[in-house]
C-alpha cells in the first residue's frame, strides 16, 4: 500500500538460483518486497514461480544466491523466517479428513499459539472468508473455492508478516476469484501485512502494487503495473465515424497515422490517447460518433518484454515437457 | 458487503488481532508432537471402513485358518491337546498390529501425495517432532486395534487374565513402535501410495511368514531356522505367546512344542531381552526417520 523506506524489505533476494540437475528453474533472480505492499510474480507456467516462492519458505535449498523474508535469512534462519511466513499453496493442503476447525487448531498448535487467543482467532480468520458457519464441517464435504478460502485463513491464522500465496486463483469460478482478491484487498487495509503472490492471470496481476514479470527462471522487468504499461507505449483509440475510408486517409495527410479497420471500427495507436482526442476532434473533417480510447493491457506488456504472449510461453512449456516425457 | 467489511474490522479491533508464534522450545515441539499425535487418532476414529477392513484379515486367520489346520494337526503325545486357535492367537495379535502401524505410517506417503505434509514441514517446528508425532501416533492406533483383537480371546480358548492383558497391551505398544518407525522410515523417500503398498507387502509377507506367528519356531531345518532368528519380528511375537502361554493350563511336553521360545544356539533367548532388542530397533529407525526428514528437497 504505502512504501515505507525506512523499514527493512519484507523479502529480498540476491543472486537467487536453484538448478535440478542440469536445469536451472531459476537462474540467479534479485528483487526486493517493500512492507505493506502487494508484490506479483507474473509468468507463464513453468517459469520458475513455484520454485522461487519454495526457496524463500524454506521448503527448497537455494543452489546459488540467498534471501532474507521478514529480516531473517532463509538459508541460516529458517526457523525464524517459518515463525513469520503464511502460506497457501498452489494445490490444496488441508486435511479433509477433519473439519474447517480442526484444521484451524492443528495449525494453531503447530505454530505454538497462546490457547487463551486461539480460539477467537481461528473465529476472525474463518469469518473473514466467509466459513464460520461451516466451521464444523468436514473439509471433505467443501468445494474447491471453499477450501481455498479455508487454506487463506490457515496461512492467516498466526498473523504472518509476510503472506505467500501460490497461484491463489487458479481452478477456481470467477465468482470466488473475486471474493479472494476481496480477501486479498480487506488484509492490505486491516492488518500489518506484506502479500506475495505468483499468478499468470494478467488481469490479476493488475491488482498488484508491483509486478515482476518473470520468464524462463528470470525477471525480465519489475515495476508498477501503470509504469510497466506506460513502458509500452502506445494506446490503442477506436472510433466510429460517417465515412471510414475518409477518416482513415484524413488521419494518415493530417497527423501521420497508419489506420486499419478492425472489429467494425477505425483503430489506431498513438503514445497518449486522452492527449490526442481533443486533437483529433479539432483536426479531423469527417464527423466522429464515437470514440473508445484503451490502455496498453498486461498482456501488451509481456509480449513486448519476453516476444511471446503468456499463452504462446504455456503452450511453449507444455511442448517443452512433453518431449522430455518422450526421452 | 460494507457491513460485513466493518464487522471485520471491529473485530480487529479485539485484542486477538494479532497473535504470537511461539519461540522454537522443547515445549512448542512437544506441544507439535501430541497434535501430530491428536490428527493420527482423530483420522483412525473418523476412518470406521479401515478400522473394520483390517479387523476382517486377522479374525480370518484366527477362525478359520485356526479352525481349519486344528482339524490337521495332531498334538504330539502328553495327553492333553493344544488348539491351533490357541497357539495363533499371539501371531495374529502381532500381525493385525503390525499391518495397522504399517497403515499408519503409510499416511506420510498419503500427506505427500495430497499435499498435508507441507503444511507440517513449514511450520515453525522441529522434523524431529513431527516423526515422533506420527510414530507414536501410529503406534497406539496399531495398539488399539490389537487391543479389539485381545478382546476376541474367548474365540481361541484363551482366558480373559487382566494381568495377560496388560502385559499384552505394553508389548503390542513396543511392537507397533517398532513397526510403525520402520514404516516411516520407508514412506519418508517414497512419493506413491501405489508404490508404498506394493513395497510394505514385499517385506511384511516374509517377515510375518518368519516370524513364528503361524507356527513354531522349533525343529525347523536350519535355514528356515536361521531366517526366523535374522526377523526382527520373531521377537515381538515370542513375547506374545510367552505371555498368553503362561496363562494357560498345557502339559510340558506341548508346551515344548507349542511355545518353544527363541534359542540362538541352544541358548534360550530371555523374554526381556527379546524385548529390549525391539526397543532398541525401534529407536534406531526412529532417528533414522528423523534423520531421513531433515534432509530438505
Amino acid at each position: 500500500m504505502t512504501s515505507d523506506g525506512a523499514r527493512a524489505p519484507a523479502v529480498a533476494a540476491t543472486g537467487l538460483a536453484k538448478c535440478y540437475g542440469a536445469i536451472e528453474a531459476v537462474k540467479g533472480i534479485d528483487f526486493e518486497v517493500r512492507p505493506g505492499e502487494v508484490f506479483g510474480f507474473l509468468g507463464p507456467n513453468g517459469a520458475g514461480k513455484t520454485t522461487t516462492i519454495s526457496m524463500l519458505c524454506t521448503l527448497v535449498k537455494p543452489t546459488g544466491g540467498g534471501a532474507t523474508v521478514a529480516g531473517h535469512d532463509v538459508l541460516t534462519d529458517s526457523d525464524e523466517v517459518r515463525r513469520n511466513i503464511g502460506l497457501v499453496f498452489q494445490d490444496p493442503t488441508v486435511d479433509a479428513y477433519l473439519t474447517a476447525e480442526q484444521n484451524l487448531r492443528f495449525h494453531g498448535e503447530l505454530y505454538g499459539l497462546d490457547k487463551a487467543v486461539m480460539k477467537d482467532r481461528i473465529t476472525q480468520v474463518l469469518e473473514m472468508v466467509d466459513l464460520a458457519d461451516r466451521r464444523g464441517g468436514k473439509v471433505e464435504t467443501f468445494s474447491g473455492g471453499m477450501k481455498r478460502r479455508l487454506e487463506i485463513a490457515r496461512g492467516l491464522l498466526h498473523s504472518p508478516r509476510v503472506l505467500f500465496l501460490d497461484e491463489p486463483t487458479v481452478g477456481l469460478d470467477p465468482q470466488t476469484r473475486a471474493a479472494i482478491w476481496g480477501y486479498i484487498n480487506q488484509l492490505r487495509e486491516t492488518e500489518d501485512i506484506t502479500i506475495f503472490l505468483t499468478t499468470h492471470y494478467m488481469e490479476e496481476a493488475e491488482n498488484c502494487d508491483r509486478i515482476a514479470i518473470i520468464d524462463h527462471g528470470e525477471i525480465v522487468v519489475l515495476d508498477t503495473p501503470e509504469a510497466l504499461k506506460a513502458s509500452v507505449g502506445k494506446d490503442r483509440v477506436q472510433i466510429a465515424t460517417g465515412d471510414d475510408e475518409a477518416a482513415i486517409v484524413a488521419l494518415q495527410s493530417t497527423f501521420g497515422i497508419e489506420a486499419g479497420m478492425h472489429e467494425g471500427a477505425v483503430t489506431f495507436a498513438v503514445p497518449s490517447g486522452e492527449e490526442f482526442v481533443p486533437k483529433l476532434f479539432a483536426g479531423l473533417r469527417v464527423p466522429i460518433r464515437s470514440v473508445h480510447v484503451a490502455r496498453p493491457s498486461l498482456d501488451d506488456v509481456f509480449l513486448s518484454y519476453t516476444g511471446s504472449t503468456i499463452r504462446d510461453a504455456e503452450a511453449g512449456a507444455m511442448d517443452w515437457a512433453r518431449q522430455m516425457m518422450r526421452r | 458487503m460494507t457491513t460485513q467489511a466493518d464487522n471485520t474490522r471491529s473485530g480487529n479491533l479485539a485484542p486477538v488481532a494479532r497473535v504470537r508464534v511461539a519461540k522454537r522450545s522443547l515445549r512448542h515441539d512437544l506441544r507439535g508432537v501430541k497434535i501430530v499425535l491428536h490428527r493420527e487418532l482423530l483420522r483412525f476414529v473418523y476412518d470406521r471402513t479401515r478400522m473394520i477392513s483390517q479387523l476382517v484379515q486377522p479374525v480370518l486367520w484366527l477362525v478359520v485358518m485356526g479352525t481349519g489346520l486344528s482339524a490337521l494337526v495332531i498334538s504330539g503325545g502328553g495327553g492333553g491337546q493344544v488348539d491351533m486357535r490357541t497357539f495363533m492367537f499371539p501371531g495374529v495379535i502381532a500381525m493385525s498390529v503390525m499391518f495397522t502401524g504399517m497403515f499408519s505410517a503409510a499416511s506420510i506417503v498419503w500427506d505427500r501425495e495430497f499435499g498435508f505434509l507441507r503444511e507440517m514441514l513449514v511450520a515453525p517446528i522441529g522434523r524431529s517432532a513431527i516423526v515422533v508425532g506420527k510414530v507414536l501416533g501410529g503406534a497406539l492406533v496399531a495398539t488399539s486395534q490389537g487391543i479389539v483383537i485381545v478382546a476376541l480371546a474367548g474365540l481361541a480358548n484363551v482366558p480373559y487374565n487382566p494381568l495377560m492383558i496388560i502385559e499384552l497391551v505394553l508389548l503390542m505398544f513396543v511392537g507397533a513402535f517398532t513397526v510403525t518407525a520402520f514404516g516411516v522410515v520407508l514412506a519418508a523417500r517414497i512419493k506413491q501410495m501405489q508404490s508404498f503398498f506394493g513395497i510394505m507387502q514385499m517385506a511384511m509377507m516374509p517377515m510375518m511368514f518368519l516370524s513364528g506367528a503361524l507356527f513354531p519356531l522349533s525343529a525347523l531345518p536350519t535355514w528356515l531356522s536361521f531366517l526366523t532368528r535374522i526377523n526382527p519380528l520373531t521377537y515381538a511375537v515370542d513375547p506374545l505367546r510367552q505371555v498368553v502361554f503362561r496363562h494357560l493350563d498345557v502339559p510340558p511336553a506341548l508346551l515344548a512344542r507349542f511355545n518353544p521360545g527363541v534359542t540362538w544356539f541352544g541358548w534360550q533367548v530371555p523374554i526381556g531381552m527379546e524385548i529390549v532388542l525391539v526397543a532398541v530397533l525401534g529407536a534406531g529407525l526412529l532417528a533414522v526417520g528423523i534423520w531421513e526428514f531433515r534432509r530438505t528437497d
